[in-house]
């Protein structure tokens, strides 16, 4: 057990529809999702004395604060890596509230990023940019790989080769994310389940990947409430008790491109965070009832349930066919839909579910959840978070 | 005198787009503020800043410097090339606008309905005079049109034209027209936001096929080496100058050892395909699709992304035996591009 386990928990969540163009800037869609997650907390604004967000977004912390009406801020933090911030935000609340630097601090991320800016969309300037970043993003955008799905593709390549891994198996995560997605009336995909044939059928966006294999694009925001548990335990809703949290970058880690490495086929930052996950938990993959992974494309989903132990390598697609991720399998995955069929939040709406699967509310309940599994962005530096009912 | 410097923007009315009216509104509110208050240059027009102007653009008038020989001109005495008008007046390396500067209200507006981005266009100067050494010049400026939106290559934006006067004392002796387009990138990106991570869409329509100029690399001090290789038809390969280490992509310190004394070595261009992709949507400019891009494992051990010609997509296969050429995009850039592998290995 480290230093944080336990101390803090999420006491409240938050968020706006998801959908395809919100109609309001992404200044209003955080600052409502941050009300609504501060009244299912029955918090305050003027109690919040924290805030966390992504380096990506654009909303600053003032700016929030000033909607919601709140005062002094003690704590404001920002985290890099595009959705591999998620779960690093709730880590970097919990570390404020276990250090006293903050009371109640609100993790929050709000974008149109379908009417907006599309970050599956070619973004020139990203290679242009005279950053260390730009000058990483030269060795591929200017190349002809220049959008996500086509450098994950590149990983999803080398995978099928080396363990005979095939286009059906990474359609049949997007098959039970589409199905979990399909009760839940929040998801875009709402009673719009696909099978096999249809994931096959979908056209290609990069080879391997055909497109539903690529998340959505959505505009929504989400906001999320970490306090201390003794304080949570006098709040509305069972504390949601973040047992573990971590962050973690591979040697020779690249953002989306690590492509010179020995090995192609794992995502040593995402086995990084798992090892620290149940270091701090003092749990194993064995103690998890639910996982929700971070699906922008399926074939890191693969990857993941192989990284955090669920599965030997190269095994994922026997422990995936055989009806594990399913919710009557042994680690349901994605029970909100994920973010193929729920809304693409930047992870941040998988956060959310987790609470939802600890606090026995969620619309796909699994029974007797008692620790869940949330991960962040895959192929970029990312986070994990073990969250507990008490 | 006139000078007119002017990169062609093309530019086609389009309807009316939202927020155009607060855009008029201030258009109209920052013109009729009309000038700005003079704003007064650091120092004098002076000889050093002379010499150092004249010698960076390579001006060897001696009526500028040499006291004697401008005695002679029909000057009289020494002046000041009339084209340093904007140097007497600039702010230096932290400059502080003024309160009352047109440019600044105007762009604040033009942001505030996302119009982020900006692009100068046109600049014209006018020089009514000569100026002396030891004359002190000020400047205002003066927001003289706003017209938009219109819809241009990079995006839809607004044309600003300011006029800027150069005044000693009360009299004009240099003014200057210059217009910038302030405009909302045309797929909705921010040159400055940070490196984005990842969405396909699975709701996607199908993507218009747009096509645009090829994205170019960001070439830095550590990275030139590699891209002067591919113009000259070289692959160079980063070499560690004291241990050795072969590195791509390359950096400014060695992993191994420490050093920071890289050098290069040219690769013989032969390799086999490790991973690859092909591409099909969404549109990547200056490129057609499908495109193959392959991650190749060089002979000298290493791996170097670029596109594979030559083959048809689905005869692609890992363990390809490829060799490199060079593809050139643009006057600075020559990218290496792969090819299977014709020769006898
Ligand atoms: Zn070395």
């Amino acid at each position: 057990m480290s230093g944080v386990s336990g101390i803090a928990s999420i006491a409240g969540i938050g968020a706006t529809e998801f959908s395809k163009e919100s109609g309001r800037t992404e200044l209003q869609l955080a600052a409502e999702a941050t009300r609504t997650a501060l009244d299912d907390a029955g918090l305050d604004p003027s109690e919040v004395d924290g805030m966390v967000t992504f380096t990506m977004d654009t909303n600053t912390e003032t700016a929030v604060a000033r909607e919601l009406g709140m005062g002094e801020l003690s704590f404001f933090s920002r985290v890099h890596y595009g959705g591999g911030a998620a779960c690093a935000t709730v880590q970097q609340a919990a570390m404020a509230v276990t250090t006293g630097m903050a009371e109640v601090v609100v993790c929050y991320r709000a974008f149109n990023e379908r009417s907006g800016q599309r970050f599956g969309q070619v973004q020139p300037a990203v290679a242009g940019a005279a950053t260390s970043a730009g000058v990483d993003n030269s060795w591929s955008y200017p190349l002809g790989l220049g959008t996500p799905g086509a450098q994950v593709a590149m990983f999803a390549r080398r995978y099928m080769h080396t363990f005979g891994a095939t286009s059906e198996d990474f359609g049949r995560v997007a098959v039970t994310d589409r199905k979990h997605a399909a009760t839940n009336p929040n998801a875009w995909f709402y009673q719009r389940p696909i099978t096999l044939a249809e994931h096959q059928d979908s056209k290609w966006i990069t080879e391997p990947l055909h497109l539903l294999d690529c998340c959505q694009e959505s505009d929504g925001g989400v906001a999320i409430v970490v306090t201390s548990t003794e304080r949570a335990r006098d709040l509305p809703h069972p504390p949601a008790v973040v047992q573990a949290a971590a962050q973690g970058s591979g040697s020779d880690q690249f953002t989306m491109t690590s492509y010179y490495r020995d090995d192609l086929t794992g995502l040593p930052e995402m086995g990084l965070v798992g090892r620290q996950l149940w270091q701090q938990a003092g749990l194993g993959p064995q103690d998890v009832q639910v996982g929700i992974l971070y699906d922008h494309f399926t074939p890191f989903v693969l990857v993941q349930l192989e990284e955090l132990g669920f599965c030997g390598r190269g095994e994922a697609r026997d422990f995936i066919a055989d009806g594990a991720v399913e919710l009557d399998g042994r680690l349901p995955i994605n029970t909100h839909g994920g973010q193929l069929g729920e809304a693409y939040i930047h992870g941040m709406n998988g956060i959310t579910e987790g609470v939802r699967q600890v606090r026995g509310t969620a619309v796909n309940q699994v029974d007797e959840a008692h620790n869940v599994l949330v991960t962040a962005g895959t192929g970029v530096p990312t986070s994990g978070l073990v969250l507990s009912a008490e | 005198m006139t000078s007119t410097a002017s990169s062609a923007t093309a530019a086609k009315d389009t309807g009316p787009a939202r927020d155009n009216e607060s855009v008029h509104a201030a258009a109209e509110r920052i013109s009729a503020a009309g000038e700005s208050r003079p704003r007064p240059g650091r120092d004098p027009v002076n000889l050093p800043m002379i010499h150092n102007w004249a010698e960076a653009l390579g001006d060897g008038n001696p009526v500028y410097t040499n006291a004697e020989y401008a005695e002679t001109s029909v000057h009289g005495g020494l002046v000041a090339p009339p084209a340093m008008a904007q140097v007497w007046t600039m702010g230096g390396l932290h400059p502080e606008p003024a309160p009352d500067d047109p440019m600044r209200a105007m762009t604040a507006a033009l942001d505030e309905a996302g119009y982020t981005s900006v692009v100068a266009t046109n600049c014209e100067q006018t020089y009514h005079r000569y100026l002396r050494h030891g004359e002190h010049v000020a400047v205002t400026t003066k927001l003289e049109e706003v017209t938009g939106p219109k819809r241009t290559g990079l995006g839809e934006g607004w044309f600003l034209t300011l006029r800027y006067t150069w005044y000693v004392d009360t009299e004009a002796v240099a003014e200057m027209m210059f217009r910038l387009l302030k405009f909302r990138p045309a797929d909705g990106d921010e040159p400055a936001r940070p490196t984005p991570e990842p969405a396909g869409d699975n709701t996607a329509d199908e993507s218009d096929p747009r096509t645009g100029s090829p994205i170019l690399p960001a070439i830095n001090r550590d990275t030139a080496y590699f891209w002067e290789g591919t113009a000259a038809g070289e692959l160079r390969i980063q070499r560690c100058g004291r241990c050795g280490l072969l590195r791509h992509p390359p950096g400014p310190m060695c992993s191994e050892c420490g050093a920071t004394k890289p050098t290069h070595l040219v690769a013989c261009g032969h390799g086999q395909v490790y991973s690859y992709v092909v591409h099909h949507r969404p549109p990547v400019p200056g490129k057609e699709l499908p495109l193959v891009i392959a991650l190749v494992e060089l002979d000298e051990g290493v791996r170097v992304l670029g596109e594979l010609h030559g083959i048809d997509p689905d005869e692609v296969h890992i363990g390809l035996d490829v060799e490199v050429f060079f593809r050139q995009v643009d006057e600075q850039v020559t990218l290496p591009c792969w090819r299977p592998r014709t020769e006898g290995k």
